[in-house]
């Protein structure tokens, strides 16, 4: 199966190492990973923002860059919920849709369309914080919400998580409260933001883990900037890096 | 008026650490308190279904189900009045009291009043206003508006309240004991109650088939206002109305388990017909209402019932305090009514959101909140409601961003000024990311150029620079 790989730009930025751990583990998997080269972002930051005008050339570019592709996979919820669900500054088009139509975010991918259920080269024998993030929450499904008490319990990262030998889940509480990322949030409302996430940490924090992880770079970059000012560091993984088997 | 900065008033809310750690605990224990009450009731998402429809149906046949309302009103004998504006409510308000010489007001708490800014207008023209719910009496003697609106002072410690009473009553400060606390309210509270020449309240609902209006509330002050004096006053928003008693059934389930956890208040009172002897006046206000329910995108907002669960359930709502959307409605439901009342002074209110979207799992009626207030953010751009610096933020990066060759050029010397810059370049009040956090390192080589380097020439792939 071909598949393009879309990194998001903090990935690129800030994380490559995630991108590096998510194509090796395509690629171990038996999938022929394609990176278009001319990619840069998915537009979120400028929709997000209330920006359509803005946000119209880059979504341009990224249909040029990936509606050839009939699977388009990135490590990130919050990229995979604006590509599918919010993908409209870009004027109405067959591509454009099959954009939307074509987009997985990692977990979902590994998931749903390949149906994995083992990573025979990983193990991780460390307490583990999972913080899976409203994107893929609630924007995409992943995991059940605390808010829909009558739903059956299940979160796709952590079905795929205890695939790799060795992991000790710990719980800790508000486990599905936003950390306080958001996207622009979290530089126009900066206070609030950081205090959401102080107050993550704080949950996490008693929980005794050792690695917080998740599928999301985004509210892991905001976490661990917190972590970093209240000289807590926090040692955070991407789920990719857990199941590539490179982070031990 | 000018633009409210909900940012700025979060970040001092949040810099007197008491009260935010206070509100968050209290409201967090209330949406835990909702979860139990849900799971309570099997059926809990067939109601919200329901509810959500029975509004939906409701607004679509509003007018019809209004005139019901107002034919079995005066049938009951009661007289209704039409007010169009907050203005035209207040002015009939005022002729009512005043054609009857009524220089004084008990009143139980209604956010329509607070819309419409009634107490201070009734007040300016010398009439005694006494707010009668607790929470909202302690506001109206700390010259506040409610900072939520089922417990309109529920960002105040039991010590804050203490002080307040100590300074207007003269009670013991020291005291900060809640049971001490309504004694000395009800004490000083009471007599304004027996006294009072005329009582108001609003209206949780309002059924068109028999003419009735509803409260649903605990302390039992609504029935004083409204049953104490002979004359009687109810305000009434257009979209409070529900077709029949058979459908209230279902919002009285939902109500007060979203709001608080409860399965039912102390007292859901129906009030159909004046007392003996006595006077009911009903008066039903648009204030934008009908031109809301013809926005395409916002219509929803008109199916709330009031419960707050979305307040209670918003992290960004827990930390930043009511008071600080400089609003009548705040937290997500807020977001998305108060721009329908002033879009300028409100712009800004659309970006206090993560759009986290659990507001909208926990609505009753099943507003798609978080969808609104990402839809909000696009009709202030189009607007011009937004700030500049913002605005000039967006462009550069929609630029940046649509042209690999420049989203390269600034990979790369983001890079190398990140890690020349000093301290003190990096962390200053410019840089809003890094007041509170750190800053995340940029990686020395970005994954595009790993993979140029050890992918690219085995893909057989052009390099693009």
């Amino acid at each position: 199966m071909q598949v393009a790989l879309m990194i998001p730009c903090y990935v690129d930025l800030f994380y490559p190492e995630v991108g590096v751990a998510t194509l090796e583990l395509l690629e171990k998997l038996k999938v022929d990973v394609v990176y278009p080269f001319d990619q840069t972002c998915c537009a979120q930051p400028m929709a997000n923002g209330g920006c359509y005008e803005e946000a119209r050339a880059t979504e341009e570019l990224f249909i040029k860059n990936f509606s050839a592709f009939d699977h388009i996979v990135t490590p990130s919820g919050s990229c995979t919920l604006h590509l599918r669900n919010k993908f409209t500054a870009a004027p109405d088009s067959p591509e454009r849709r099959k954009v939307s139509a074509s987009v997985y975010d990692l977990v979902e991918f590994l998931h749903d369309v390949l149906r994995v259920r083992e990573f025979p080269w990983a193990k991780f024998q460390h307490k583990v914080a999972l913080h899976t993030s409203c994107s893929a929450i609630r924007g995409l499904g992943l995991a059940s919400m605390s808010e829909r008490v009558h739903d059956a319990k299940f979160s796709k990262p952590k079905n795929l998580l205890e695939q790799v030998p060795g992991i000790d889940f710990v719980d800790f509480e508000r486990p599905d409260e936003c950390c306080g990322f958001g996207g622009t949030f979290s530089a126009t409302e900066e206070a609030v933001a950081a205090k959401m996430g102080y107050d993550k940490l704080e949950f996490i924090g008693k929980s005794g883990a050792d690695y917080l992880v998740s599928s999301d770079m985004s509210c892991l970059m905001h976490l661990q900037g917190c972590a970093h000012r209240l000289g807590a560091p926090l040692k955070v993984l991407h789920i990719a890096q857990v199941l590539n088997g490179v982070a031990q | 008026m000018s633009t409210v900065d909900q940012a700025k008033n979060a970040a001092a809310f949040i810099d007197d650490k008491t009260h935010e750690r206070h509100l968050d605990q209290l409201l967090w224990m209330l949406r835990t308190k909702r979860d139990d009450a849900a799971r309570r009731v099997p059926e809990w998402e067939q109601l919200r279904d329901l509810a959500s429809k029975i509004k939906e149906h409701t607004l679509s046949n509003l007018a019809h189900y209004l005139e019901m309302f107002e034919s079995r009103a005066k049938a009951n004998g009661v007289t209704v009045h039409w007010a169009q504006d907050a203005h035209e409510h207040n002015q009939i308000v005022y002729q009512i009291l005043s054609d009857r010489k009524a220089d004084s007001l008990v009143k139980s708490k209604s956010m329509l009043t607070e819309e419409c800014d009634t107490r201070r207008f009734l007040e300016n023209r010398g009439i005694q206003v006494t707010e009668t719910d607790l929470g909202e009496r302690i506001q109206q003697l700390d010259d506040e508006s409610p900072s939520h609106i089922v417990g309109p002072a529920w960002h105040k410690t039991t010590q804050d309240v203490a002080n307040l009473f100590a300074r207007v009553y003269g009670s013991d400060k020291n005291k900060a004991d809640p049971v001490y606390l309504a004694h000395v309210m009800r004490e000083h509270t009471r007599p304004l109650i027996e006294q009072a020449k005329a009582g108001m309240t609003g209206a949780n609902f309002a059924v068109a088939e028999t003419g009735a209006v509803v409260t649903v509330t605990n302390e039992g002050n609504a029935d004083l206002s409204a049953n104490a004096p002979a004359l009687r006053i109810c305000s009434v928003g257009l979209e409070k109305i529900i077709p029949t008693n058979e459908h209230l059934a279902v919002f009285i389930r939902l109500l007060t388990r979203s709001a608080t956890g409860m399965a039912i208040t102390q007292y859901t009172s129906h009030f159909r017909a004046p007392r003996q002897n006595g006077e009911m006046h009903i008066i039903l206000v648009d204030n934008g209402r009908s031109s809301r329910l013809g926005m395409e995108k916002f219509w929803p907002s008109l199916k709330c019932i009031r419960c707050a669960a979305c307040m209670n359930t918003c992290p960004v709502y827990r930390r930043s305090g009511g008071l600080s959307y400089g609003s009548t409605y705040m937290g997500p439901i807020g977001i998305i009514m108060m721009p329908t009342f002033d879009i300028r002074r409100y712009s800004e209110l659309p970006f206090s959101s993560t759009l986290n979207g659990s507001c909208t799992n926990v609505c009753p009626v099943k507003i798609n909140i978080h969808e609104q207030i990402y839809a909000w953010r696009e009709v202030m751009e189009e607007k011009h409601q937004f700030k500049l610096v913002k605005k000039e933020a967006m462009i550069v990066a929609g630029k940046v961003l649509s042209h690999p060759r420049l989203y390269r050029m600034a990979a790369d010397s983001m890079e190398t000024s990140l890690k020349v810059l000093p301290r003190f370049a990096l962390y200053n009040h410019f840089n809003a990311w890094g007041r509170h956090r750190d800053i995340p390192q940029p990686a020395k080589e970005t994954f595009h150029d790993w993979y140029k380097k050890y992918r690219s020439q085995a893909a057989g792939q052009e390099v693009s620079r």
